[in-house]
């Protein structure tokens, strides 16, 4: 196989990793296996998929240099679009089907529920991100002002975790081990930025 | 999602009583030896089908909801934090035999066994509404006995203001407990009046079956005005107290979950609204009602009171 038919085989499980989540919950959607609860259940696995694939978003740029295969980051923008559309769902669920458009109810859970808020606040982060990702915005913005933007996931993933930690009823257990993976990925981030800064002069 | 129904059987169910129940794919818990004799001379003739109860007046005539939701989603830590971790773990729970400890202040104070804590009270049949803290709700036919005609025989004093009741603790039965997710044993409370009201009620079986597991067996609390956690389950100890109780969840949450706890849409929980509610089995929530519409016989209970603050 050459080369440009392995890239497009790889990109293709890639693609279809991300969609699987959503095509099992159709499945089970579709045969009445979401428990006695359907409603409550998609939102919340929409929800746990969404958190994932930004996490792993978030995975990539440190997996790309420690493995040194910098090829790995052109699933970045893949994985960050599947992480939206999941949220996506997740907001259009509890809109439709739990609070079927109950415009006065959500705008007070959106005021009053901090769980909320911070989970609003986290989808209206990503909307300018998912809006850049296609080619034609990144070359306008230019990769510099493109990156720039797209480290607000530094702020949107902590604050999905937290959406999910204030949610939680007993168990933080879950929450929190989602929180130390991306305490993890982004202490990495910052050791890769003060080494390189400490570096930069001593080169200079 | 290999099992899907809780009643099930396992193993840990085989017992010779298995061998003339007719329904046995149904029985998943079974009942104390006493609870035969609990619904008189007629109970070991109905135990062919399940059990029968009387029916009641205080019985609601909404349409009950599905049996395999009752019992296959569950909020019983227990046995696992998902709602569907219950139905999947509660066969290993050994629900017979089953001894209940009376203390505190009353006249007759002792550990006795199930069989003789129900005996003599005819079961009834309660179909009531069951309202979750979580916002969702159904409608249970419970089979039980009210617990005031439970209570009256061990003679509480008049130092008797609340009763105290506490979970078994078991964790080699129970695997939830081996974290701890919450202060175990699970302990509830109510006061005395709210005990002996007639709502209130010691269920023992549901839709015509001895209790499933999942659901508390084999007795567990019905408090039907109360968000759901307070009718606690497997209940092995019950306690006339002077002092108002600690109970589990008051203690792992303080701010968000009161010792009353009465059903009231006007009293968000610190997380969410409690104004509506979904039905399992329904697709539209529908408005949360005070006291879950049992106002008409329980708010006398509280009048004078500051239910905003005694939340
Ligand atoms: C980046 C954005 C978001 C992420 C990563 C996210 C993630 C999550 C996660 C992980 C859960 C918990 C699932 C579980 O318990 O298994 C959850 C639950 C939930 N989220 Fe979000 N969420 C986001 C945005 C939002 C938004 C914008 C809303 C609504 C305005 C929302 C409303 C909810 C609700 C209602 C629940 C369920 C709570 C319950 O069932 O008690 N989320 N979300």
């Amino acid at each position: 196989m050459d080369r440009r038919a392995l890239d497009r085989l790889v990109y293709g499980l890639v693609w279809l990793a991300c969609f699987a989540p959503l095509l099992w919950l159709a499945w089970r959607g579709f045969n009445n296996d979401l428990g006695a609860n359907p409603i409550d259940k998609l939102i919340r696995e929409l929800g746990v998929w969404g958190l994932r694939l930004l996490i792993v978003g978030l995975a990539i740029t440190p997996l790309a240099r420690i493995l040194k295969q910098p090829r790995l980051i052109r699933f970045r923008r893949t994985v960050g679009l599947f992480a939206f559309a999941y949220v996506l769902l997740h907001l259009t669920n509890y809109v439709v089907t739990d609070q079927w458009f109950d415009w006065a109810a959500i705008g007070k859970d959106i005021l009053k529920r901090p769980f909320i808020t911070v989970g609003m606040a986290a989808f209206v982060l990503l909307v300018p991100l998912a809006v850049t990702s296609t080619n034609w915005a990144l070359r306008k913005l230019g990769p510099v002002r493109w990156r720039k933007l797209h480290r607000l996931t530094y702020l949107i993933v902590p604050l999905g975790v937290i959406h999910y930690l204030m949610l939680v009823k007993a168990d933080h257990q879950p929450p929190l081990i989602y929180g130390a993976i991306v305490a993890l990925l982004l202490g990495w981030r910052m050791w890769e930025a003060t080494r390189k800064r400490i570096n930069r002069p001593a080169r200079g | 999602m290999l099992i899907r129904h809780g009643g099930d059987l396992t193993e840990n169910d085989v017992t010779p009583r298995d061998v003339y129940l007719r329904r046995r794919d149904f029985m998943s818990g079974l009942i104390g030896g006493g609870l035969a004799l609990a619904g008189g001379a007629t109970a070991g003739a109905e135990a062919a089908t399940g059990l029968k109860g009387i029916a009641s007046p205080y019985s609601t005539k909404e349409t009950p909801t599905g049996r395999a939701d009752i019992t296959g989603y569950n909020n019983f830590y227990e046995f696992g934090l998902d709602k569907e971790d219950p139905a999947r773990n509660a066969g290993s729970l050994k629900a017979s035999p089953w001894t209940v400890k009376i203390d505190g202040h009353c006249n007759k104070p002792g550990t006795y066994d199930i069989g003789d804590f129900l005996r003599g009270n005819p079961l009834q049949q309660r179909i009531y509404r069951l309202r979750c803290v979580e916002g969702w709700s159904m409608v249970i036919p419970w089979l039980g006995v009210p617990l005031a005609d439970l209570l009256k025989k061990y003679e509480p004093t008049s130092k008797a203001k609340f009763v105290a009741f506490e979970t078994l603790y078991r964790p080699s039965e129970m695997p939830g407990q081996r974290r701890a997710v919450l202060d175990w044993p699970y302990r509830e409370g109510l006061r005395i009046d709210e005990a002996m009201h007639p709502l209130t009620i010691m269920a023992v079986g549901l839709y015509g079956e001895s209790l499933p597991n999942q659901n508390g067996a084999p007795m567990r609390l019905v408090v039907p005005w109360k968000y759901g956690f307070k009718s606690i389950k497997s209940v092995v100890r019950i306690s006339f107290v002077e002092k108002q109780p600690r109970t589990a969840w008051n203690d792992s949450a303080p701010q968000e979950y009161g010792f009353y706890s009465n059903v009231n849409p006007t009293v968000d929980h610190p997380r969410w609204s409690q104004a509506s509610e979904r039905r399992i089995g329904e697709f539209r929530r529908r408005e949360t009602l005070m006291f879950n519409g049992y106002g008409g016989q329980v708010a006398g209970l509280y009048s004078g009171m500051d239910l905003k603050k005694n939340f």
